[in-house]
């Protein structure tokens, strides 16, 4: 396998964020599937940002990063310092010579832009030549890439690059990979397309890292895609006006992180017992609390799972990658209205603000239209029928009094407090979760990678899912990972887990919550590797892990 | 739907004398009114929160979302946005969007959001039974304050001015006639109608007297003169001894709220292909 790794890292207000992201557009057209990790302060100027990009001839993203690096571009010398104790090779060091102090080669950055008349921002393009130069990349790839991705003096980037790509040597030739160049795209714009290709009308969010980059995402897009984008007062409103959408025929997402989500309880418990649907986009970072803003953890999986008062069903599922986060958005969006209950994309720091190698997405496999009221008779909101699900009419539907209801109600959606009906409508509502489980016997629900006939797995969910396939690979391990984990998939993981006789959970929070859920549908556990310093497994540590478990 | 019941069969719990008696029959005399224009009562919607105002949505015969406590504005946003042909009404109490949900009858006033905000204002939390609310006077002694509230109520009126509601009313629930034009007016305003409408509990606020010796009608007012609205608003404080005008204070033209284009129906094939077309710009 061709592995490989280039960081770039300067101070936040530098732009590593989009250097990075041209740096991974050359690896992309080098024929390597990617993955970039963005690591950042929770601050506007100032403080250490790094991107790290991996790159591997595979086909499929690494959804991971790794710490020993190829190549390191230093705009500051923080990043010399921090980094360069991992650098395989100090040759292949490239730095702006005007600000930092180290081996390797220097690109004069001030001296090219006043020669060249180029605004100071444009000194990143000098160092991505620079780089360009050092790893043998040819100019050709360059120039398309700057062409595509520098929308603005695409020409002038140009030039500033070409003088670094002319001063330095090439150290070490990065050989050309065997994969088309494939869309880069993050894991909450991946999210967005999904819920697009679902049928999404309105996404409505409050900001919140690492979820804002959905509403960044859908905002700046919603003419191309035909939909509403709204930033409300608070998450209270966010989640009701998305209620209203419902009520009134239109599909709603909405988005957050675990302390918007704390104040979106009230009304889930009201989509619970109103029976509205409603997409909620999750992206976990480190809590409790305001915590770690721009790190990431899986800790929020319990709360999710029982957040709202009393009891109803609900749907959650963890994509792994952007390819799953696409499919499984817009299959979430089809969920909550086929079955009218609230579904989870549980996401993290890591898959929301990770950009990823990507295919072009087929058709995302959904059944066929979700029939509504037939217009016949009286229109009862809550009709009682085998599968719990009422048929669905939107206010304002010609000939239907639609009472959507809060209390308890009856079938016609008028509160009541008369015991037989409350214990019918709470059998209806349960029933929902058999007809939600019949329509996700479709699809596939836990993955199954590494060494699959493997006696020792490791189980995962979300996001480490790159990590631990890498992981697994390395030391011949079985890697099962539910996709869905509400409801529970109890028949498909323990199939997953056939012949296993040792499971080892890895999860990043403090105590397996995962592993938990697994042990009360009596799936042993047996070992628990649990990161919660914000920072996410990447293969090598995970490796050192693993094999202190199994020693 | 016509010649429809415009009552449910739902059994009616309001204590007797409570005020909302008179804003259902008035809202059942509008919606008997636009049936007689040949306006079809399934484009209307009645939004509700949690408290005795709240039960209407039980009531009436209308499609309805009874929502929770000070939330009934954020669901009407969204109903009104997602089919802007729907007339809206929230009808809300004042514990409910005072309190609880202040925060969004603020802002659908600054968006001037095309709805009609009636709020049951009997100063006093009726279904938790008595405690004070944002509009109860200083002093009020209820449940949770029985040695008087220190607090001064605010003027929900003055608030309403400044959050840049346009179309601000007070009405009284013994003075119908008038109540009912002011709604009518209220639903026929192109943006954020308010109307503060006060009405007594008979369990826990019965302040007949006070009103009856107090009220007057608006008269020789200029709606459109900001000033003028402001200061007729801030006659009354909602505590003291003052005279309380009802009618219409303030009413301007401003461009409603209308953020987007969910009503661009695409077909599943459309948004595949601009998803590609997306994807495209990445590679």
């Amino acid at each position: 396998m061709n592995d490989i790794s280039v960081i770039i890292g300067g101070k936040a207000g530098d732009g590593i964020n989009s250097a990075g992201a041209i740096i991974a557009q050359l690896i992309n057209h080098l024929g390597y599937s990617l993955y970039l990790y963005f690591d950042y302060p929770s601050l506007i100027r100032g403080g250490h940002n790094y991107a790290i990009i991996r790159g591997t001839d595979r086909p499929e993203s690494p959804g991971t990063h790794a710490l020993d690096t190829g190549f390191l571009l230093a705009l500051d010398q923080a990043t010399v310092d921090q980094h360069a104790g991992r650098q395989q090779d100090p040759a292949a060091i490239i730095f702006n010579a005007d600000l930092v102090r180290s081996a390797g080669q220097g690109v004069p950055v001030k001296t090219i832009l006043q020669e060249l008349q180029a605004p100071e921002i444009m000194g990143n393009s000098a160092l991505i030549g620079g780089f360009a130069k050092a790893a043998g990349i040819g100019w050709d790839v360059v120039e398309g890439v700057f062409r595509s991705h520098i929308p603005k003096a695409a020409d002038t980037n140009l030039r500033v690059a070409r003088r670094a790509y002319d001063l330095l040597k090439t150290v070490k030739a990065i050989p050309q990979g065997n994969n088309p160049p494939r869309p880069l795209v993050t894991g909450n714009e991946a999210i967005g397309l999904g819920l697009v290709q679902g049928g999404l009308d309105a996404y409505v969010s409050y900001p919140m890292t690492p979820s804002s980059g959905v509403l960044h995402f859908l905002a700046a897009e919603k003419d191309r895609f035909g939909i509403t984008v709204l930033h409300p007062e608070n998450e209270i409103a966010v989640i009701l006006m998305a209620l209203g959408f419902a009520a009134a025929g239109k599909k709603a997402a909405v988005g957050t992180s675990g302390g918007g989500f704390c104040l979106m309880t009230e009304g889930l418990s009201l989509a619970g017992m109103a029976e509205v649907p409603v997409v909620i986009v999750m992206s976990q970072r480190t809590g409790p609390s305001t915590g770690l803003p721009t790190y990431t953890g899986q800790a929020d999986l319990r709360f999710v799972i029982h957040a709202g008062q009393g009891e109803f069903p609900r749907f959650i599922v963890a994509p792994g990658n952007a390819e799953e986060a696409v499919v499984w958005s817009a299959r979430a969006m089809d969920l909550a209205w086929r079955c009218q209950v609230p579904a989870f994309i549980l996401a993290d720091k890591t898959l929301s603000e990770g950009t990823y190698s990507m295919p072009f997405p087929g058709d995302p496999g959904l059944p066929g239209a979700i029939s509504g009221w037939d217009g016949d008779g009286e229109y009862r909101r809550y009709a009682i029928t085998p599968g719990g699900v009422s048929p669905l009419a939107a206010v304002g539907t010609k000939g239907a009094v639609v009472k959507v209801n809060s209390y308890a109600h009856d079938e016609d959606g008028i509160t009541t407090e008369e015991a037989g009906t409350v214990l019918g409508m709470a059998g209806k509502r349960t029933a929902k979760e058999e007809s939600l489980r019949r329509e996700l016997a479709r699809y596939e629900q836990v993955r199954v990678s590494g060494s699959r006939d493997s006696s020792t797995a490791l189980l995962v969910w979300g996001s480490p899912a790159g990590a631990c396939t890498l992981a697994g690979e390395a030391l011949g391990l079985r890697v099962v990972r539910p996709v869905v984990l509400w409801p529970f998939p109890g028949d498909a993981l323990r199939a997953a887990l056939g012949g296993v006789n040792r499971v080892i959970a890895v999860e990043e929070n403090q105590t397996g919550q995962f592993a938990d859920l697994a042990a009360a549908n009596g799936i042993a556990v047996s070992d628990r590797i649990l990161k919660y310093d914000g920072r996410p497994f990447v293969p090598d540590e995970l490796v050192g892990r693993i094999t202190e478990v199994l020693r | 739907m016509t010649g429809r019941e415009l009552i449910t069969g739902a059994k009616n719990t309001w204590c007797p004398g409570c005020g909302n008696f008179t804003i259902q029959h008035t809202l059942k005399n509008i919606l008997a009114l636009r049936e007689k224009e040949g306006t079809s009562l399934d484009d209307i919607v009645l939004v509700s929160g949690i408290g005795c105002h709240a039960k209407i949505a039980d009531y009436l015969n209308i499609s309805s979302f009874y929502a929770l406590h000070g939330r009934t504005i954020p669901v009407a946003t969204g109903i009104k946005l997602a089919n802007p042909d729907l007339t809206v009404i929230c009808c809300c109490g004042d514990g409910d969007c005072y309190a609880e949900g202040l925060d969004h009858l603020v802002f659908a006033a600054k968006r001037n959001l095309d709805i009609t905000v009636i709020v049951h204002d009997n100063r006093v939390y009726g279904l938790t039974t008595g405690q004070y609310t944002p509009t109860s006077p200083l002093g009020f002694r209820g449940r949770s304050t029985p040695s008087g509230t220190p607090e001064s109520p605010f003027n929900p009126l003055e608030l309403m001015l400044a959050a840049g509601a346009t179309f601000i009313a007070r009405g009284y629930t013994r003075k119908m006639p008038q109540l009912e034009a002011m709604i009518r007016a209220g639903i026929a305003h192109r943006g954020f109608a308010f109307l503060d409408v006060l009405q007594i509990c008979a369990s826990f606020f019965p302040a007949t007297d006070y009103y009856s010796q107090r009220i007057y009608d608006l008269a020789g007012h200029d709606r459109a003169d900001f000033s003028q609205a402001c200061d007729r608003i801030r006659e009354w404080d909602y505590s003291g001894d003052a005279k309380i005008a009802l009618g219409v204070f303030y009413e301007k033209d401003a461009p409603v709220f209308s953020p987007g284009s969910a009503n661009n129906p695409r077909s599943p094939g459309q948004r595949a292909a601009a998803v590609l077309d997306f994807l495209k710009t990445r590679v």
